[in-house]
This record gives structure tokens, C-alpha cells and sequence, in this order.
């Protein structure tokens, strides 16, 4: 464990975030505020889970091993629906905003799109979710130790970066579904998300048959990407003027 | 309308400045005293003035009244525009609050987690007497809670102080009051911090040299922050006293006091700003009345960058730093530079491409920066410090204050656009930062322990 692990472990976990942010949403200081307040909700939403878990916990035998690892399972599903119900409500709270941004603005549209938004929350969410996942481990790998040294897994840096950054992506492409759902009625769409979410976290109970976790995870990530990109406009078309711009002379738009 | 107070703020007191919009001066600031021993903590009574409201001003700043007395005579359509206007670059102003805030908060915890001499305990100060070694928890709330009562009564007697120097014209002794303790903090504090993480490194430095760059650091400082200097270095000057004094706060205050100061000044900042007769209330309106600027040094402003790229001096953007003491001269000056600043911006704008000029006035707002008083800085960083000094070690804990605090100053922002009218900064931020420091630290841990622990994703 050394500079070498936390530098790779932070930048597989939170390159490609933080390049998102920073090409996409750095330079718009409304998303900014709408990743902060993303990064809020998920932050409620964990804080009501724990809430729920300890007071379980609490009332419980703590002896009784199947109970707890019963309790742990009941504390991580009942966290991803808290997850997506905020989820939800911060697209309630947006579309709110949307209103007031249109009611105020010159021309009557709004400076940034429900897709946009929908992106961005992704993102906060993402990023808070891979934060709290990541940092004690990242601070842990600055210090001394070996890994896995009572007979662990001694990929667990690597495997929690690898989750960490698919974990962050996936919750994008979630927002974007979700918010896509919302928008257009589409309760199918919602069930979706929160059934690969779902999925995503009870996979990660393969732990550490990384195999289990990590490959499916994977997959669905490629799934929700591709689903995502169509949702937004985007189209085999596209993508290959894209892949092909130099050709073409002309790229289409990034995002939304 | 709505106002951004400035919360300009010596360690001890509060200064807050209700009225807003009256002119492009910043609210009172008392002066600070820096010092282990005169230090206290200062309230922040987070009142942030909008300097777009002060644009408007050309209207209010003749008239000298507070802005709020010139509603009335405006059209709607004249407010539905200000409110857009408002509205419009209030994100732009809450990321240029956002960034200097975020920065002392990472120069704090930085420190924390590396510096060990700013988490032992080695003493308190004179204005927390009493003492948290009992064994006792009823005994050792009770401490705290009597070193709270005394800390506030201690900022309660130099605002009032304050008040009365300020009333009564003695600006000279308020101006050296001021002077003494940026130098106390540039030059002492700066000593003392650079001598700890020397220690830490291992780094060696022989006292020519530390005499030179502290001399340097320190005499630059004071110039920056009390004369004339480029923005940004002003505003890195601001945030890193505010660090230091922050610094000193989560060393010197015991554990306990620390919390219960903090929420106590939250609640004393809520009534300080709401309540008629407060003294910070009468400060405000005796400067009002004088249409006097403030004492600089206690608040940072945040022009917009590209304004203030160009050499020339944005009397505007920096008034409140460029104070000379003759107070009718201040004040003319500051009626001057609101119309002066826009017409040399409007030049200065035809050659930046990427912002379309649209019209004047709204060239005028988009000038203005926010200001923010330097106590919400040094008490937002003191909860994250402190967040981060005794978590346990946790990250999560200090992530989740942070956040917290940025959405409180997020909310306090909006509601000022809602409400428009003055409001402290400080309770929303300190009420959630304390939520989530306690919350998370007792709930979300041992939560995300055992899901570490078992390598589970939620």
C-alpha cells in the first residue's frame, strides 16, 4: 500500500467522473448547484437507511450471526429504494425548478433542460455514492499495511476502485433513465432502474467472487449506456458521424 | 430586494449590515482582534450583501436611503426585472461563494489531518474557563454549556463595545484595532502554522530565510487586504487568515464548547439579524445613516473574474479594501464607483468575446461580486475542521459536512432571492453541517463500516 495504490485506486474510481465534471459541468454554475444538491439527497437518503439499519440493528441479538447478515441484506435493499424514492423526489424538486427558471428567464425557456438535469443529478448522485464507498479506503492506502494478509482477496483496493467507477456511471445513465421515465410516464422505464440497481447491489453480495459482481455489473453498465444514449437523442447514426467526425465535418453535440 | 449582508467579523464580533442595498459600501465591520488571547470566537453573523442590489443603487445611493424605503416607487415590471436579474446571476454567485469556502475548508482539513499540533490539546482560551476533563458527562455538558454562555456574552459585550466606538466616530481607534490584529494574524499566526508544518515534514529552515518569506508573506498581506491589490490576491490573503483563525478555534476550543458554540452562535447570529433592537442592527443603520463605508479586511468580495483581469483598478469590486479614512471622502468615493466602474467596464467589455453585452444595467449587475463576511468562513471551516479532527478518522463525516454547509449557504442564498430581504447565513449552514456531523458520525459509520467490512455496494 503505497502513493502508487491510492493514485491508481482514486483515478480508476474517479477519472472518469471528474473528467465529466469537468468537461461537462464545471464551467455551468447551475449545474454545479444541481450536482451539490444531488450529492445532498443521496446523502439523505443514506443517512435515513442507516437510521433504519441501526435501529434494527439495536433491537436485535447481536450474537445471532444469520440475523445480522439477514438485518445487512434487509439495510442494503431498503437503502437502494431510499436511493431511487429520493431520486425521485429530486426529480420532482427540478422539475419545480424547471417552472421557476422558465417563469423567470427572458425568452421563456429554461438555461438548462430536464435532461441536462437529469444528467447532472446523475452524476451528484454517482459521485457522492462513489465518495462514501472510497475515501476511508483511499485514506487507508496511504498508510501501511498489507492487503489481505488474514487470507482475503488482495485485489480489494482494485476490485472497490473497479465497483466504485461502475457504480458512478451506472448511477448516471440511472438518472437518465429515470428521469426519463418520469418525464414521459413510462413506470416500466422506473422499475428498470430500480431493478438493475437492485441487481447491481445484491451482486455485490458475490463479494469477493469478484467474477460475480464485477462482470455482471459490467454489463449492465454497457446495458444502461446504450439505453441511456438512445433515450437522449442518440442513434447508431450518430454515434458513427461521431466515431467518423473528422470524415463527416460534422460532430454532433455532446450531451442533451 | 434582496440584500446580501456581509458579515464582516472579527473573531469577536459580529458585525452584521441589515440594510442592504444602500450603497456600494460594505457593511460595518468590527474591528477584529487576533490573538490567543483576544480572540474570541466572533459570531458570524452571516449577512451577506448582494452588491447587485447596490447596482440598483445609483437610484438609492442620491437618495442615500435604504433601498428598501425606494420599492414602492418602482414599476413591477422594473421588479420582475430585478428579480430575473437576480435570480439569473444568483448561480453565478453562489459558485463564486462556493469556491473560496470550499478552498478554506480544504486548507483547514489538509492541516488537521496532517498537522498534528492543531488537534492536541494544549490549553484553553481565557473565554472558555471551563474545563472538560471531568469524568462526569452531566458535569462535562454542563462546562460546556457555561463556556458557551461566556463566549457569547464575551461577543456580545465588543459588539456592543463596537457599536458605541462606531457611534460615537473613533475611527481611529477602530482602524487600529484593525490593523493590529491582521498583523497579529499575518505575522504570528503565520509563524506559528509555517513553524508546525516544518515540524511536520522534517523540513529544516534557517531563520534568515523564515524571517524573509514571513516578512514577505506578511507585509504583502497587509497591504493586499487593508490598501489596494490585485483581487486574487486579496482573496487568497482573505481565505487564509480565515484558515488560521479557524485553526486556532479547533485548537483552542474544547470539544464539547466547540459544538455548543457553534449551534449557540447560529441561534444568536438568527436573532442578532431578525430581532429590532440588536446592536449589529444599530451599527447598520448609524452607517446607513452616515452612508459611511466599512472597515475593510473583514469581507471577502468576489468580483467577477474578467472584470478585474484587466490592470485597471475595480474601485468597485474592491471599495471596502480601499479605505482611506476620511469617512465623507469613503463616502463620496463609493457614490462615485458604481457609475464610475460601469462605464470603464463597458469599455473594457467589447473586447471579451464570449459575454454579449446586453445592456448597461445588467453590465452593472454582472460586475458586482458577492461579499461575504470573513466569519462564515472561519466558522464553516471550524465545523469541518472539527468534523474532520474527531471523527473517529472518518472521511465520510467530513464529506458529509461539507456538503451540508455548501447546501445550507445554497439555501440561505435562494431564500434571499425568495424573501429579499436580510438574512444570516450562519444557522442554516451550521444547523445542517451539525445534523450531518452528528448523524453521520453515530449512523452512516457503523453502517458503511460493516458494508466495507463485507465489501457490499448499495
Amino acid at each position: 500500500m503505497t502513493l502508487a495504490v491510492f493514485f491508481g485506486c482514486t483515478f480508476i474510481a474517479f477519472g472518469p467522473a471528474f473528467s465529466l465534471f469537468i468537461f461537462t459541468i464545471a464551467r455551468d454554475p447551475l449545474r454545479i448547484i444541481i450536482l451539490i444538491a444531488g450529492a445532498f439527497f443521496w446523502l439523505v437518503s443514506l443517512l435515513l437507511s442507516s437510521l433504519i439499519w441501526f435501529i434494527a440493528v439495536k433491537a436485535s441479538n447481536p450474537q445471532d450471526e444469520q440475523l445480522q447478515k439477514g438485518l445487512l441484506i434487509f439495510g442494503v435493499m431498503f437503502s437502494v429504494l431510499l436511493q431511487e424514492a429520493f431520486r425521485f423526489l429530486y426529480y420532482k424538486l427540478l422539475r419545480k425548478a424547471i417552472e421557476g427558471l422558465v417563469a423567470l428567464s427572458e425568452d421563456g425557456c429554461s438555461p438548462i433542460s430536464i435532461q441536462q438535469m437529469a444528467y447532472v443529478a446523475g452524476v451528484g448522485f454517482g459521485l457522492m455514492s462513489g465518495a462514501f464507498s472510497m475515501i476511508n479506503l483511499l485514506a487507508d492506502s496511504l498508510g501501511p499495511g498489507t492487503v489481505g494478509i488474514h487470507g482475503d482477496s488482495q485485489l480489494y483496493f482494485l476490485t472497490s476502485a473497479f465497483m466504485t467507477m461502475v457504480l458512478i456511471f451506472l448511477h448516471t445513465f440511472w438518472g437518465i433513465l429515470f428521469f426519463h421515465g418520469c418525464e414521459h410516464r413510462r413506470w416500466w422505464e422506473i422499475a428498470a432502474v430500480v431493478i438493475m440497481h437492485l441487481t447491481v447491489s445484491g451482486l455485490s453480495f458475490c463479494n469477493p467472487l469478484y467474477v460475480g459482481s464485477l462482470v455482471p455489473s459490467y454489463l449492465l453498465m454497457v446495458g444502461a449506456a446504450a439505453w441511456a444514449y438512445l433515450l437522449s437523442g442518440g442513434s447508431a447514426q450518430n454515434l458513427r458521424r461521431f466515431l467518423l467526425c473528422l470524415r463527416s465535418g460534422a460532430s454532433p453535440q455532446p450531451g442533451s | 430586494m434582496i440584500t446580501f449582508m456581509n458579515n464582516s467579523d472579527s473573531e469577536e464580533e459580529p458585525c452584521n449590515e441589515r440594510t442592504s442595498l444602500m450603497s456600494a459600501e460594505s457593511p460595518p465591520v468590527p474591528s477584529y482582534q487576533d490573538g490567543l488571547q483576544a480572540s474570541e470566537a466572533g459570531e458570524a453573523q452571516a449577512h451577506r450583501k448582494r452588491r447587485a442590489g447596490n447596482s440598483r443603487g445609483p437610484n438609492n445611493i442620491a437618495g442615500g436611503e435604504v433601498s428598501g424605503s425606494s420599492i414602492p416607487v418602482r414599476e413591477s415590471a422594473l421588479e420582475n426585472e430585478e428579480e430575473e436579474l437576480t435570480l439569473k446571476y444568483g448561480a453565478k454567485h453562489v459558485i463564486m461563494l462556493f469556491v473560496p469556502v470550499t478552498l478554506c475548508m480544504i486548507v483547514v482539513v489538509a492541516t488537521i489531518k496532517s498537522v498534528r499540533f492543531y488537534t492536541e490539546k494544549n490549553g484553553q482560551l481565557i473565554y472558555t474557563p471551563f474545563s472538560e476533563d471531568t469524568p462526569s458527562v452531566g458535569q462535562r455538558l454542563l462546562n460546556s454549556v457555561l463556556n458557551t454562555i461566556v463566549m457569547i456574552s464575551v461577543i456580545i459585550v465588543m459588539t456592543v463595545f463596537l457599536v458605541l466606538l462606531y457611534k460615537y466616530r473613533c475611527y481611529k481607534f477602530i482602524h487600529g484595532w484593525l490593523i493590529l490584529s491582521s498583523l497579529m494574524l499575518l505575522f504570528l499566526f503565520t509563524y506559528i502554522y509555517l513553524g508546525e508544518v516544518l515540524k511536520t515534514y522534517n523540513v529544516a529552515m534557517d531563520y534568515p530565510t523564515l524571517f524573509i518569506v514571513i516578512w514577505n508573506f506578511g507585509a504583502v498581506g497587509m497591504i493586499c487586504i487593508h490598501w489596494k491589490g490585485p483581487l486574487q490576491l486579496q482573496q487568497a490573503y482573505l481565505i487564509m487568515i480565515s484558515a488560521l483563525m479557524a485553526l486556532v478555534f479547533i485548537k483552542y476550543l474544547p470539544e464539547w464548547s466547540a459544538w455548543v458554540i457553534l449551534g449557540a452562535i447560529s441561534i444568536y447570529d438568527l436573532m442578532a439579524v431578525l430581532c429590532p433592537k440588536g446592536p449589529l442592527r444599530m451599527l447598520v443603520e448609524t452607517a446607513q445613516e452616515r452612508n459611511e463605508p466599512i472597515f475593510p479586511a473583514l469581507i471577502y468580495s468576489s468580483a467577477m473574474m474578467w472584470t478585474v483581469g484587466m490592470a485597471k483598478p475595480d474601485t468597485a469590486a474592491r471599495g471596502p479594501s480601499q479605505q482611506t479614512w476620511d469617512a465623507a471622502e469613503d463616502g463620496r468615493e463609493h457614490l462615485r464607483s458604481p457609475l464610475y466602474a460601469e462605464s470603464q467596464m463597458s469599455e473594457t467589455r467589447s473586447p471579451v468575446p464570449t459575454r454579449p453585452v446586453t445592456s448597461s444595467d445588467e453590465l452593472e449587475e454582472e460586475e458586482r461580486g458577492v461579499k461575504l463576511g470573513l466569519g462564515d468562513f472561519i466558522f464553516y471551516s471550524v465545523l469541518v475542521g472539527k468534523a474532520a479532527a474527531t471523527a473517529s478518522g472518518d472521511w465520510n463525516t467530513t464529506l458529509a459536512c461539507f456538503v451540508a454547509i455548501l447546501i445550507g449557504l445554497c439555501l440561505t442564498l435562494l431564500l434571499l432571492a425568495v424573501f429579499k430581504k436580510a438574512l444570516p447565513a450562519l444557522p442554516i449552514s451550521i444547523t445542517f453541517g451539525l445534523i450531518f456531523y452528528f448523524s453521520t458520525d453515530n449512523l452512516v459509520r457503523p453502517f458503511m463500516d460493516t458494508l466495507a467490512s463485507h465489501q457490499l455496494y448499495i
